[in-house]
């Protein structure tokens, strides 16, 4: 299929881009793999990926029930960051920071990384004095951070509200500076297309509608498209987890919730970088073709329908408004929803197991864009070693037994933390 | 949009409510082994489709409520007091 480079445009804008071959090829399901990959959404295709360029293993399907790039990794607000406290968390994430880094070239796809720097904002000296706390673990963990006073935040950010007399005034700041955004669509297109090229086959309009089980250990599955076998079956499912863990007898920690996320119509530059609110929830960045996009938190009732309820929808734009009174001349062109697998600790959960043949990938909440390749490159590590990278070692099923929750916002076993 | 027919104060819609949880759960024995402890206080059934659960009219009459909610639509089949069950489920 050939590298993408600046000859190859040339070379086909000439002949009229008449030439052009698809991205990545449409198989027809094989009964026999070495692994199946339930899920094409960035974590199941970036898993495929790095099972097939670090593990040597190339004899994968993807199983796609819809289309590659449908779910949560194009319905995101596509945000990049690794500001985490707990020492389970932050070296996967900033591996991950350093998986996107590189990501384009690796991928020869233009996933438009744009480290344009995360900053949260605080309110209050005491929201700040947190801050602080975390700017120094993140440090002395290797992740970048800055503390910013109040003047730092808004000349970072002209339109935010610097008024004394605003609801919320703004206190300081705390910036992840190598933070940002990439292409959500890109990054699904780019994991499709490197994994094909190395030879998985992405199976799309392919559901799993149950297990194949010999004894104890699972060796394949049903799908509409017939039986799949494999030696082993790995599920990067995110919020339809609980749905597929319930043909398997399981119950897992996981509550599926409705996440909304909106975006204006295109504008001028007007937010430089990603701006979080920290008297409320609403998190806010200006894509590259100038739709300022923007989310806030989940519905808070379990649900399977990818849309959510106008009441969290008020909500959202209130805080918004709060921190950017300019943004209510802005008229919003499309708003969405996505469903997330919110684990009762807050943290993911990549891990061999319960029941033989099956690797779990799941629990992301509604961080997981970000973690794309990190869980790509951890969850295929596990697969193929059939135990834990050190980096996603924490992140184990028996943890909530165990009492080793990762709860990053200490909040108790709960569904509702990011 | 979300409504809820409060059996006290008649159909209200959903931002008066705050979401309770799940309420087919039962807390376990004291003495129960930890391994049901374990499920109760981690696992969840989270289903795809009715769904009964509490909700809290948290800015109406303030009582607590059981209702029956299809999590697939968002549509709400039932609704009324926490010792009630609707007749497909009791």
């Amino acid at each position: 299929m050939g590298q993408y480079n600046a000859l190859n445009i040339a070379w086909n804008a000439l002949r009229g881009h008449k030439h052009w071959q698809r991205a990545w090829r449409d198989p027809e399901p094989k009964s026999n793999y070495d692994v199946i990959i339930i899920g094409g959404g960035g974590h199941g295709l970036a898993t495929a990926y790095y099972l097939a360029k670090n593990h040597g293993i190339t004899n994968v399907a993807i199983l796609e029930k819809g289309w590659i790039g449908g779910g949560n990794v194009g319905r995101n607000t596509t945000i990049v960051r690794s500001n985490y406290l707990l020492d389970g968390n932050a070296p996967f994430y900033e591996h991950g920071m350093n998986l996107w880094r590189d990501m384009a070239q690796d991928l020869n796809y233009n996933v438009m990384f744009s480290p344009r720097g995360v900053m949260n904002i605080a309110h209050s000296k005491s929201q700040y004095d947190t801050f602080a706390r975390r700017a120094n673990t993140m440090r002395l963990n290797g992740i970048q951070s800055e503390l910013l006073s109040r003047e730092e935040v808004l000349e970072r950010e002209p339109i935010i509200d610097g008024s004394a007399d605003t609801r919320f005034p703004v206190w300081g700041g705390i910036l992840q500076p190598d933070a940002g955004n990439a292409r959500h669509d890109a990054v699904a297109w780019g994991y499709a297309r490197a994994a094909d090229q190395l030879g998985v086959d992405i199976i799309q309009n392919c559901e799993v509608i149950d297990f194949i089980k010999q004894g104890e250990r699972i060796i394949g599955v049903k799908t509409n498209r017939g039986d799949i076998h494999a030696e082993k079956v790995g599920m990067a499912v995110a919020g339809s987890s609980s749905r597929l863990a319930e043909k398997l007898g399981m119950r897992l920690p996981i509550e599926s919730h409705v996440l909304q996320a909106f975006v204006t119509e295109p504008y001028k530059p007007l937010i430089n970088g990603v701006v979080t609110f920290g008297a409320g929830h609403f998190y806010v960045s200006q894509s590259d073709k100038g739709g300022v996009v923007f989310g806030g938190d989940i519905d808070g009732y379990n649900t399977y329908a990818q849309r959510g309820n106008l009441p969290v929808f008020e909500d959202v734009i209130a805080g918004g408004l709060t921190m950017m009174p300019c943004l209510s001349r802005l008229k919003l062109l499309r708003n969405w929803g996505g469903v997330m697998d919110m684990s009762m600790d807050g943290s993911p959960i990549i891990d061999v197991g319960p029941i033989d043949g099956l690797y779990l990938n799941t629990g992301w909440c509604y961080g997981g864009f970000k973690a794309t390749p990190a869980s790509g490159y951890c969850f295929a590590h596990t697969i193929a070693n059939d135990e834990a990278h050190e980096l996603n070692k924490a992140y184990t099923l028996d943890r909530f037994a165990k009492g080793y929750t990762i709860d990053e916002k200490g909040m108790g076993p709960y569904p509702k933390a990011h | 949009m979300i409504r809820i027919n409060c059996p006290y104060c008649g159909e209200r819609e959903h931002s008066e409510f705050t979401y309770g949880e799940d309420a087919t759960r039962t807390t376990p024995d004291n003495d129960a082994p930890m391994e049901e402890w374990n499920k109760f206080v981690y696992e969840r059934a989270n289903p795809a489709g009715e769904h009964i659960e509490y909700w809290h009219h948290a800015f109406g009459c303030r009582a607590w409520l059981k209702v029956q909610r299809n999590t697939l639509t968002h549509d709400i089949s039932w609704v009324g007091l926490p010792h009630e069950n609707p007749e497909a489920a009791s």
